[in-house]
């Protein structure tokens, strides 16, 4: 089987293997399928719209089920390597219409106003998951029926009974570099069974095309594992840490000289708008945002520096130097990358 | 499917300029801890050409909650036996926001004593013999014991060969050439006379680095034990009784001890060593009294002494060394749970700076 897999067909053939993505219905579930073209492709304009079965993803009905896959960004594929790609997509009517799950279309109009384009916002999206046993859904490593000891000992730790699935983190941080994904760390979390990884920083629409090819990944080395993947914001409930998505953000004036006064009208801001970013920052996140477990109150904004406390952070370098980047700390794990970084554009800049 | 050694062993070197660096930091108790960021343009291998990084302090009891940051100070690299390519592994260190270290930090003071000009440029040696104890999971038993009972008594474990004396092999040459792959001196490895029990020695290293890569060895063996699903400990006495305890036994010696006549500076330094038992014997390693009883090749805790190839000391001089009137000797009252940058510092410090 391995030899099947790993056969090298740029000796025999010119063609490749495209792997398109799509989110589906549930706004969280991805979904993908093959096809072959005749040469490579490193341009997503070039590659051909395609198109899916929407009334078996929850996405149209069936008896006008056509659903339009554009592509939009390419990333080498780190499962069958040679000049085979990943596609990330989104979803259209056949009129051409973006459809109500279609997240990305909203976002791209808001990164491509020239005010936001020539501010050249970045991203640092910090996603943390949860990786479960098969069939019991119960943290992998944790024994069946009872709780390993508190939290304490297990935040990038190492060892075999306080960091547990390792390679699947190990492998999806090469897998990401390979495709292209500017992963830019991992490490081990609060929760045992719990694991972080960060894509940045990145520019405008790329951050949540990249986020979401990494979830795609991630899922496709947990499935290859046996181990079930959890975007839940509080998978266990209890004195068990929460997972989230900070979300890290700055303009080119918050990283030029004098930044910090930028950074604080931005937060600013954000601090009116509280509930309508809390109600797109991701479901569930009530269970979340206690104000215990280096969470604030789902219900307070709160910013300080080096606060884990808060809903804003700002680092002391930040704060020190003048200038840099904030860090919004209540999108969810399950956030729409996608929405939380168009929005945090929006209510900074426009 | 692919599978998942093929995504570990993806080789990046040929597509890309990143590289992967793992720092590694040691947390309130003396446990290892480590997270890992991508370095962009190019591999690096000067330590203070890494970036300054941080952590949240208030997850490894470093720090309180609403003031978290912890600062991380790369202070040496070694290769990555795990992610191999141009990947490394970095031994840091902590401070506070303002530059302070913490508490815990213990190198910062040993940096400050292998960096006094008495004590550098006598380019003091260290040779560190690590035992450690391997237990199965989630019973902590060791490796290789019945569970609810014993294996037969001590005596054909020591170096022992064979599936009913020798138990985790495995873990120890993968960790032996993973070492050497790091950039670790590595010296040796032996099976230890209690089952399930080994060792493996750093050296000879001089000054600070040691240390580093002491700590480096235990990190890369608690990788590989976790690979194993084994658990490590570097308990001194993991289990009460006829059984030995682990030490780690630390051979010292200066360019006056290794030269001609070094025999009588070597006398000088124990002696010194003796008037300050006390004082070392605290900072050799927390629970180290289950383990110095006087028993099983130690001495006991509350007595000093010291002789010629005498295991029952608490220094020990090799024959060798008596023979040429020069050489180095071995201070064998070390717990395994020691920290190096404090025993191999206050050794130096003792022997070099120390007036009685």
């Amino acid at each position: 089987m391995t030899d099947l897999l790993n056969l090298d067909l740029s000796k025999n053939t010119e063609k490749i293997i495209a792997e398109y993505i799509w989110v589906g219905g549930s706004g969280m579930d991805l979904r993908s399928k093959a096809r072959t073209l005749s040469g490579p492709v490193s341009d997503p304009s070039k590659l051909p719209k395609w198109n899916y079965d929407g009334s078996s993803t929850g996405q149209a009905p069936g008896e006008d089920s056509e659903v339009i896959l554009y592509p939009q960004a390419i990333f080498k594929d780190p499962f069958r390597r040679g000049n085979n790609i990943l596609v990330m997509c989104d979803c259209y009517t056949p009129a051409g219409e973006p459809i109500p799950t279609n997240k990305r279309y909203a976002a791209a109009k808001i990164f491509s106003n020239p005010i936001v384009a020539r501010e050249e916002t970045w991203f640092g999206i910090e996603q943390e998951y949860t990786l479960l046993q098969k069939d019991v859904n119960w943290p992998l490593g944790w024994p069946i029926g009872g709780f390993p000891g508190p939290q304490g000992p297990y935040y990038c730790a190492i060892g075999a009974e306080k960091a547990f699935g390792r390679d699947i983190v190990d492998a999806h941080y090469k897998a990401c570099i390979y495709a292209g994904i500017n992963i830019s760390g991992i490490n081990g979390e609060v929760m045992p069974g719990q694991w972080e990884f960060q894509v940045g920083p990145s520019v405008g629409i790329s951050a949540g095309d990249e986020v979401w090819v990494a979830r795609y990944i991630l899922e496709r080395i947990t499935e290859i594992s046996g181990v079930v993947l959890s975007l839940d914001p509080k998978p266990i409930p209890g004195d068990w840490n929460g997972a989230g998505a900070h979300t890290n953000f700055s303009t080119k004036t918050m990283r030029a000289p004098g930044g910090y006064e930028e950074i604080k009208k931005a937060i600013e801001k954000l601090s009116k708008k509280h509930k309508e970013h809390i109600e797109a920052y991701g479901e569930g996140n009530d269970r979340r945002l206690t104000g215990h477990h280096e969470t604030a109150d789902i219900n307070t904004f709160k910013s300080g520096v080096a606060d884990r406390g808060a809903s804003i952070r700002v680092g002391r370098d930040t704060e020190k130097d003048g200038k840099g980047y904030f860090e919004d700390r209540r999108p969810s794990s399950n956030m729409d990358p996608y929405v939380v970084s168009s929005m945090i554009t929006a209510t900074s800049l426009l | 499917m692919s599978s998942i050694d093929e995504l570990m062993n993806l080789d990046l070197e040929s597509i890309t300029n990143k590289s992967i660096a793992d720092y590694i930091w040691i947390g309130s108790e003396m446990e290892l801890r480590n997270k890992s960021r991508t370095i962009l343009d190019g591999p690096i291998t000067d330590p203070k050409l890494l970036p300054k990084w941080n952590y949240d302090g208030s997850s490894t009891g470093q720090a309180p909650g609403n003031d978290s940051e912890v600062i991380l100070c790369p202070q040496a690299i070694f290769k990555d036996p795990f992610r191999k390519g141009n990947n490394i592994l970095v031994m840091c260190d902590t401070y506070t926001p303002s530059g302070e270290p913490l508490p815990t930090n213990k190198r910062f003071n040993a940096s400050k004593i292998f960096s006094h000009p008495d004590v550098f440029k006598e380019e003091p040696m260290y040779g560190l013999e690590q035992e450690f104890t391997l237990l199965q999971k989630d019973v902590n038993w060791p490796l290789g014991w019945p569970l609810g009972g014993f294996p037969g008594p001590q005596g054909p474990y020591y170096c022992g060969t064979g599936a009913d004396k020798a138990f985790g092999r495995n873990i120890v040459d993968a960790h032996y050439k993973a070492c050497l792959y790091a950039g670790i001196d590595i010296s040796g490895t032996n099976g230890e006379v209690m089952p399930g029990q080994w060792e493996f020695q750093v050296g000879p290293t001089i000054g600070i680095s040691a240390s580093d890569q002491l700590w480096m060895a235990r990190y890369i063996l608690e990788r590989i034990t976790e690979l194993e699903g084994v658990i490590l400990t570097f308990d001194p006495k993991p289990i009460p009784g006829d059984w030995n305890g682990a030490g780690c036994h630390t051979n010292f010696s200066t360019k006056s001890m290794r030269s001609e006549g070094g025999y009588d500076v070597i006398k000088n330094a124990i002696e010194k060593l003796g008037l300050r038992h006390k004082e070392h014997i605290v900072e050799y390693g927390t629970g180290n009294e289950r383990r110095l009883t006087g028993r099983h090749e130690t001495a006991d805790i509350n007595a000093f002494s010291w002789g010629v190839a005498n295991r029952g000391a608490s220094v020990r001089v090799g024959r060798d060394t008596e023979k040429e009137g020069r050489g180095y000797f071995e201070d064998r009252r070390p717990a395994s749970n020691m920290d190096p940058y404090v025993v191999t510092s206050m050794i130096a410090e003792t022997s070099i700076l120390w007036k009685p």
